[in-house]
């Protein structure tokens, strides 16, 4: 009799242990579990109070595309950030926001997010789960604010469902809307493009793509460095103000010694992320070329390693591109787990 | 036998216990000592009130106020011995509109006699880096710089003939946790007498916070020169070294049940 209390009161034991574990990456196989790729560094963040699910995910992936977020239900995060343009949006130098307003910025891809140390071109938010905020509240891109957006999820008993399910009960409130989007946006991982293979020793390079990979670490790998393409610094690469006048990172720290810095993006992904530079002011590659060989405005706050631009052969240009594409990943952008439907 | 049993149960109600949700109703042990902080939000001499009242600041600018809003947090409370009760994880906005927020309840005081008290005049750095927070620290409340991340550790809005601005409002929202414009304000304070807190006790310390120090010492404001702070930077540090000294504490009452 005492044994079968003693058994029984460890079975209570070792349930009451099990259902206290929140592990998030207990399978390695689970596609919704957050995996570092081979030979990348610590990643900033994890996920840590955020334990990732599939189901969290698919919440974070229905309020991502979800319109109801924006005050005239026009706008999703999606709208700006599609799946097929890594999550920018192609061909847009600046975005429209509710009623075809224009911001100043280019629209980023979102991709390889949980390693990025602050968000947007001037760095100024610190946090993937507070990211959203700023978009949501901008007047010029969303214009809405919580205590509408929690009234419109309240009406939708899919809303209410899934917030049960992912936090234990049906409450929807501005933090769990903040972690379930970090979910799906943090789970934007790409590393399958082919210099991810090349080095996993999983594909070869041609002659040209070897030579351009040389001219890349030569002559960009200081600041797009290497595996995510960025050091996430914040720098003045030489791009003349326009009449808008952006001052980039002084935005932020009102300091004279950041104007017109701004976050160094991935070169990852840039087949499908035109046009580039903050402001969209380049529509191609060749552009950005010419830019950094010629066109370097200089000023008081112009990043020291770029005072004499980057000059190039014709053949290590045409090598460079070539090495460029190697960087684009098309199993992310096609990736079914990220699309809309 | 008996010994590996009660053993055994005793473990498995500690596990219990453990995976209980946060918010079951605790059950109620009449005997536990109580502490609660009293915010009461003056104008000088008068009871701050809300949009109709007419004050005059150090410069001589008259002004309404129309919120009233601050950050409590990191609250330390010393004994007369020395040692030193924290309210880990204690954050709370208080709220001129909303009456329930100005009293702070201690959770889990410690019995002892209390002589000082230290809290923050904000949110400390941690929380500004780390992500949603929930509780007072919900960025539904409107005190987290979107574009700037952080928050807004205090915040006073109102109106004035003096202002420059066509709607003739001043609007000061103070935050920055980093650098040499770091507007967080650490205040300690002496109580007038021992906050004598035993079991069935209940000990209520009343602090003011005064609106006309915002303006004053060691700057004298002028609300026609500087009718805004939204972006912290000096304007922002420069009003935190003003609101520095606002509180006092005008009371200590104990009362035993």
């Amino acid at each position: 009799m005492k044994g079968a209390i003693c058994w029984g009161v460890s079975i209570c034991f070792v349930l009451s242990i099990e259902s206290c574990k929140t592990d998030p990456n207990l399978n390695p196989e689970d596609p919704y579990s957050f995996q570092i790729p081979n030979g990348w560094p610590k990643a900033r963040y994890n996920f840590e109070n955020n334990p990732v699910s599939q189901v969290g995910f698919e919440l974070g992936k229905k309020l991502f595309f979800d319109k109801r977020l924006s005050r005239d239900n026009t706008i999703s995060c999606g709208s700006c950030h599609q799946p097929f343009s890594a999550f920018a949006q192609i061909g847009h130098d600046i975005s429209h926001g509710v009623e075809d307003r224009l911001g100043t910025r280019n629209s980023p891809p979102l991709f390889n997010l949980n390693w990025h140390p602050s968000f947007f071109w001037d760095g100024g938010v610190n946090h993937l789960e507070v990211q959203p905020i700023n978009p949501i509240q901008n007047p010029l891109e969303m214009d809405e604010n919580f205590t509408n957006i929690i009234a419109k999820l309240n009406l939708d008993t899919d809303y209410k469902s899934r917030f049960s399910t992912v936090y234990g009960n049906d409450s929807i409130t501005t933090p769990r809307i903040l972690k379930a989007l970090a979910q799906f946006m943090g789970l934007l991982i790409s590393h399958q493009s082919k210099y991810d293979k090349y080095k996993q020793g999983d594909a070869s390079f041609t002659a040209s793509e070897i030579s351009g990979y040389t001219v890349f670490q030569n002559n960009c790998a200081s600041c797009h460095k290497e595996p995510l393409f960025s050091d996430f610094s914040l720098r003045n690469n030489g791009l003349k103000p326009s009449a808008v006048n952006d001052s980039g990172r002084a935005h932020i720290t009102l300091n004279p010694a950041d104007l017109y810095k701004f976050k160094v993006p991935s070169l990852r992904n840039l087949k499908y992320t035109t046009p580039y530079m903050h402001d969209g002011r380049f529509s191609s590659l060749e552009q950005v070329l010419d830019h950094y060989a010629t066109g370097i405005h200089s000023s008081a706050t112009l990043d020291p390693l770029l005072m004499n631009g980057i000059q190039l052969s014709s053949q290590q240009r045409s090598d460079l591109l070539v090495f460029l594409q190697t960087l684009d990943d098309e199993a992310f952008i096609k990736d079914k787990r990220f699309q809309e439907k | 036998m008996k010994k590996l049993l009660s053993l055994t149960m005793l473990l498995l109600l500690i596990f219990a216990y453990g995976c209980k949700r946060k918010d079951d109703p605790k059950p109620n042990v009449p005997t536990a000592p109580s502490l609660k902080l009293s915010f009461k939000n003056f104008v000088g001499n008068d009871t701050l009130s809300l949009n109709n009242e007419w004050y005059q600041n150090a410069n001589g600018d008259s002004f309404s106020v129309t919120m009233y809003k601050y950050y409590i947090s990191n609250i330390v409370l010393t004994k007369d011995d020395g040692s030193q009760f924290i309210d880990t994880n204690g954050y709370y906005l208080i709220n001129s509109t909303d009456a329930a927020s100005k009293v702070i309840d201690i959770k889990n005081i410690t019995a002892g006699n209390y002589t000082k008290i230290q809290f923050l005049v904000g949110v400390d750095s941690l929380r500004n880096v780390s992500g949603a927070q929930t509780g007072a620290l919900d960025p539904f409340f409107g005190m987290f710089w979107d574009w700037n991340s952080g928050y807004i550790m205090a915040k006073l809005e109102g109106n004035s003939p003096q202002s420059p601005n066509l709607s003739k409002q001043f609007v000061y929202h103070v935050g920055g946790f980093t650098g040499e414009n770091n507007v967080l304000k650490t205040i300690q304070l002496t109580l007038p007498q021992k906050a004598t807190v035993v079991s069935n006790s209940s000990s209520i310390i009343e602090i003011k916070s005064d609106v006309l120090e915002w303006f004053k010492t060691p700057t004298t404001i002028s609300i026609n020169s500087f009718p805004g702070a939204m972006n912290g930077g000096k304007p922002a540090k420069t009003i935190s070294d003003n609101y520095a000294d606002m509180f006092t504490i005008t009371s200590v009452i104990t009362s035993m049940e």
